[in-house]
């Protein structure tokens, strides 16, 4: 008997009789305000949050605020000019170098301050992750209230890779010290953009 | 209403005050009161030390002494919780589930079944009530600190009674103060300084007094209390509104 | 400080109790853990019922675990994942080194997995030649102290600054007596960065995984699971049976149930989605029973295998705080290893259900509502039937037992302990009285209530 079936054949012998599952279509977040809530939240987590008209606003702030001198990677086709567009084609590790990744996501999440965004959206899977600083513009449409509405809305999904990500990297196991910039980005900036981007998944 | 009253066997050998407290109160209160006085024990010292097993002589004669009474009510909250989980007779169930339903702590007893709204009682000091996990968790005498739901507390709609009575707050109000049975020795070390860090907490915060629907609890800190020879002293609160004016 | 196996927790405990400093800032540091839980699960109304979900939606999880199991199988094996299972912890070793000397990997990066550490999965392969670095500060740190974690989510909880300071001196060359958290931890971001850019190996643990859809998820704070995962050729997953859940949407519970329990965060700042392998990569995920299932079959314990490795209880539990993780002897600490350890090895966590004082305070706080506390009272009693307590003990129930059911021997008995309290104190008063090592006894009082009742009662009832 092979592992597999040994392990089939205990847990069937053993489980209990079958109990149904609950609804949890009960659990609603209320729409009131999310950006705001959004906002509020993922500041207090130590992240910052820039309401913007437009991909103009977004260029003029990263110029305003990182050091453009250092590489900055984008998968935006609109910040080409500001900004590295990355390439799907490279080793992982060569983006090593990144200083601030700028990048999309598909929507946020306004009672936890998280911005959801798959495999497409990241261009390459470690993006998000490597870059020293990271950078989302994600629309002001797309915000939802909690984490029931955020799965709605992803369904089942066509991704490889996807992820909620809430903010800067960080740690607190020393001495329950918090500190920012633990193995994955030190700060975080999200871009709300009041107009809508176009090619989202 | 005819009430048995079940006096735990510690209080009884070692804290008769409040037994009488808790008699003189009830018939203050207007309610008929028997004293079976058989009564030994309920069980639950060997119980929770995993020999439930053996408890069957206490179920029997816990059983015997206490039918025929409407409500069987005792100034422990342990006690009370134990015989309410875990009184069991192999040859008679259902009266033992009789039990069950009918045996009530003190604190909820008044709040509950005699819905005492007013009490003649004066206990003009600073009290810091000490919520026995057993009545708290397990008797549900007060809002448990961990739930999001709607506070409320018997312990303190009674106390309110009591003329001149100040009421402490604590920095940690529901933490346990490591009696826990045969843990008191078994675990020694950690037991004492569950029960050291409880006390600071009623000291620093201005307890003269310490009060608890559960004697076992206050013993353990009186003994610490004791040891360093602190002023504050326990009482159960049995004698806190049996107190006359 | 090495594991000690032939110490029990009260021992164990009593060591660690002996620095009361060190003991009141642990003690301290998680009961503000706590705090902070409390603090946002009161922020949002439906909290109560929330935990209530997910505890119905493990219990049909375990219910049906048998076809779950098959179907996440078939999915993630769709996906493009390598599925592998494992009787055992051996096994699961087995696979995990089997996967990597097919792949010339001689050095792996872990994230964060307790399922490895019961599997003693590093010691393993070290022993075979393959070089394992575990990437989350907290297990990182307790890697160079040679140490096991202390804390499911927090692993050196119990470690002061300036000791992380001494061990960063050794090891990493950082500045004599730096003990600057956030020196600190930019000195390891420096040296992990590059163990993340050089192995072609990474494991990770399962947090959740999803039978609908085959994919599972990865929740940390420092982003070390997916440094690590989208760096490596092959990326293995180790899993125990019990992690499934039924649907993608029920994440949403969970999610928002798990980081607020573990440490009063609204989610982690990572919960990251593996579906398929990045392309070029290889991903493995390997299915651990290693006692599970026999749990399963155990009516009364079951519920401990709704467990979604939070650390709550850990956090409320005043023993767990006053005594450290390290004293459990176990992989998993606190309240919930206490009722997970006896299924595992029963003698050797003989002990642990009695850890406690049954105060409830876990089950409080247990996000899945485990009956913690119900399952330690009734541990005890499957422990003391399998004879696994000190057989001195059992005769002192028994003569307990015997005593307290008699009405005459209680009387009698309750009359000697009164006059022995009262006219040879010393009796007790002394080193073979545990109570009175730090305790006063009570007092005697002159008549015990039975006593004066017979003597006083008004009525004259009887």
């Amino acid at each position: 008997m092979s592992s597999k079936e040994k392990i089939l054949a205990a847990v069937l012998e053993n489980q209990p009789q079958l109990t149904p599952l609950p609804d949890i279509g009960i659990f609603k977040g209320k729409d009131q305000d999310i950006v705001q809530k959004y906002s509020d939240t993922f500041t207090s987590i130590g992240g910052r949050v820039f309401l913007v008209d437009g991909i103009a606003a977004v260029k003029a702030i990263i110029i305003e605020q990182f050091d453009i001198n250092k590489r900055i990677i984008t998968t935006l086709p609109q910040l080409d000019d500001t900004a590295e567009l990355y390439s799907s084609r490279v080793d992982p590790h060569t983006f090593d170098d990144v200083e601030l990744a700028v990048i999309k996501a598909q929507l946020a999440v306004a009672e936890n301050g998280a911005v959801w965004l798959t495999e497409q959206l990241m261009g390459q899977r470690i993006l998000p992750y490597i870059c020293q600083h990271l950078a989302v513009i994600v629309s002001a449409e797309s915000f939802v209230p909690t984490m029931h509405e955020a799965y709605t809305h992803l369904g089942v999904g066509q991704y490889g890779f996807g992820a909620f990500i809430g903010g800067p990297s960080k740690t607190a196991d020393i001495e329950q010290s918090l500190v920012m910039g633990a193995h994955g980005p030190i700060t975080m900036t999200v871009f709300v953009l009041k107009e809508n981007i176009n090619g989202q998944e | 209403m005819t009430i048995g009253l079940f006096i735990p066997c510690y209080i009884n050998q070692l804290y008769p005050n409040a037994a009488i407290a808790t008699l003189q109160l009830l018939q203050k209160l207007g309610v008929d009161i028997i004293y079976p006085p058989k009564q030994t024990c309920c069980g639950q010292p060997m119980a929770n030390s995993g020999f439930e097993h053996l408890t069957q002589g206490c179920n029997d004669h816990f059983i015997e002494n206490f039918s025929g009474v409407d409500y069987i009510v005792a100034p422990s909250a342990s006690c009370v919780l134990h015989v309410k989980d875990h009184l069991h007779s192999d040859k008679n169930q259902e009266q033992a589930n009789n039990i069950r339903g009918k045996v009530y702590e003190l604190v909820e007893f008044l709040t509950d079944i005699l819905k005492v709204e007013k009490l003649n009682a004066r206990f003009p000091h600073k009290v810091g009530i000490h919520q026995g996990c057993h009545g708290l968790r397990g008797l549900n005498l007060a809002q448990m600190s961990e739930l999001n739901a709607p506070p409320f507390s018997k312990f303190k709609h009674l106390l309110n009674m009591v003329q001149g009575l100040e009421l402490i707050r604590l920095d940690r109000e529901d933490e346990c103060c490591g009696f826990g049975g045969a843990f008191c020795v078994a675990e020694e070390a950690v037991s004492v300084k569950m029960g050291k860090d409880r006390v600071a907490d009623h000291e620093r915060n201005g307890a003269e007094y310490i009060t608890s629907s559960d004697l076992s609890c206050l013993m353990h800190m009186e003994g610490i209390m004791h040891r360093k020879k602190s002023p504050v002293k326990i009482v159960h609160i049995a004698e806190i509104l049996n107190s006359s004016l | 400080m090495i594991q000690n196996r032939t110490k029990d927790h009260a021992a164990l405990a009593e060591d660690f109790i002996k620095d009361e400093k060190r003991v009141d800032w642990h003690d301290g540091a998680l009961w503000w853990i706590r705090q902070k839980r409390d603090k946002v699960a009161k922020q949002i109304p439906e909290w109560e019922d929330l935990r209530e979900a997910a505890s119905l939606i493990k219990s049909n999880v375990l219910s049906n675990l048998h076809d779950y199991l098959l179907q996440f199988e078939a999915n993630a094996t769709k996906n493009g994942i390598k599925v592998h299972w494992a009787a055992d912890a051996k096994e699961h070793n087995e696979i995990v080194y089997s996967i990597l000397k097919a792949k010339e990997i001689k050095q792996m990066v872990k994230s964060k997995s307790m399922l490895t550490e019961e599997c003693h999965l590093n010691e393993y392969l070290l022993e075979r030649g393959i070089e394992v670095v575990n990437s989350d500060l907290g297990e990182y740190i307790q890697q160079l102290a040679k140490e096991p974690p202390s804390h499911i989510v927090l692993p050196c909880i119990h470690k002061r600054k300036e000791e992380i300071g001494e061990l960063f001196h050794e090891h990493l060359g950082s500045e004599k007596g730096e003990s600057d958290p956030t020196i600190l931890t930019r000195t390891a971001r420096k040296h992990l960065r590059d163990v993340f850019l050089t192995r072609r190996g990474a494991l990770t643990g399962v947090n959740f995984a999803v039978a609908e859809t085959g994919e599972f998820v990865v929740c940390t704070n420092e982003g070390n699971a997916d440094m690590g995962a989208h760096l490596s050729d092959v990326h293995i997953a180790s899993m125990g049976i019990e992690k499934l859940i039924p649907q993608k949407k029920h994440l949403g519970v969970f999610l928002r149930l798990l980081a607020r329990s573990a440490t009063g965060q609204p989610i982690t700042i990572y919960s990251s989605h593996f579906k398929k392998p990045r392309q070029g990569q290889e991903m493995h995920i390997i299915l651990v029973d290693h006692g599970r299932s026999r749990q399963l079959g155990r009516v009364d314990f079951r519920n401990s295998l709704k467990c979604i490795r939070c650390g709550a209880c850990m956090n409320t539990c005043p023993v767990y705080r006053k005594s450290g993780g390290h004293s459990y002897h176990n992989t998993i600490a606190g309240p919930i290893g206490a009722i997970l350890a006896p299924n595992l090895d029963m003698k050797k966590h003989a002990d642990l259900p009695f850890a406690s004082t049954l105060c409830g305070s876990c089950s409080n706080v247990c996000p899945v509502k485990i009956d913690i506390h119900d399952q330690l009272y009734k541990w005890r009693q499957v422990i003391v039937k399998e004879g696994y307590v000190a057989k001195t003990k059992t005769i002192g129930m028994k003569a307990m037992a015997w005593t307290l059911s008699s009405p005459d021997s209680y009387t009698a008995a309750g009359k000697v302990g009164r006059w022995v309290l009262k006219n040879t104190p010393f009796a007790v008063n002394n080193k073979l009285n545990p109570w009175y090592k730090q305790r006063d006894m009570p007092g005697a009082p002159k008549e015990s209530f039975e006593e004066w009742y017979a003597k006083n009662d008004l009525k004259g009832k009887s």
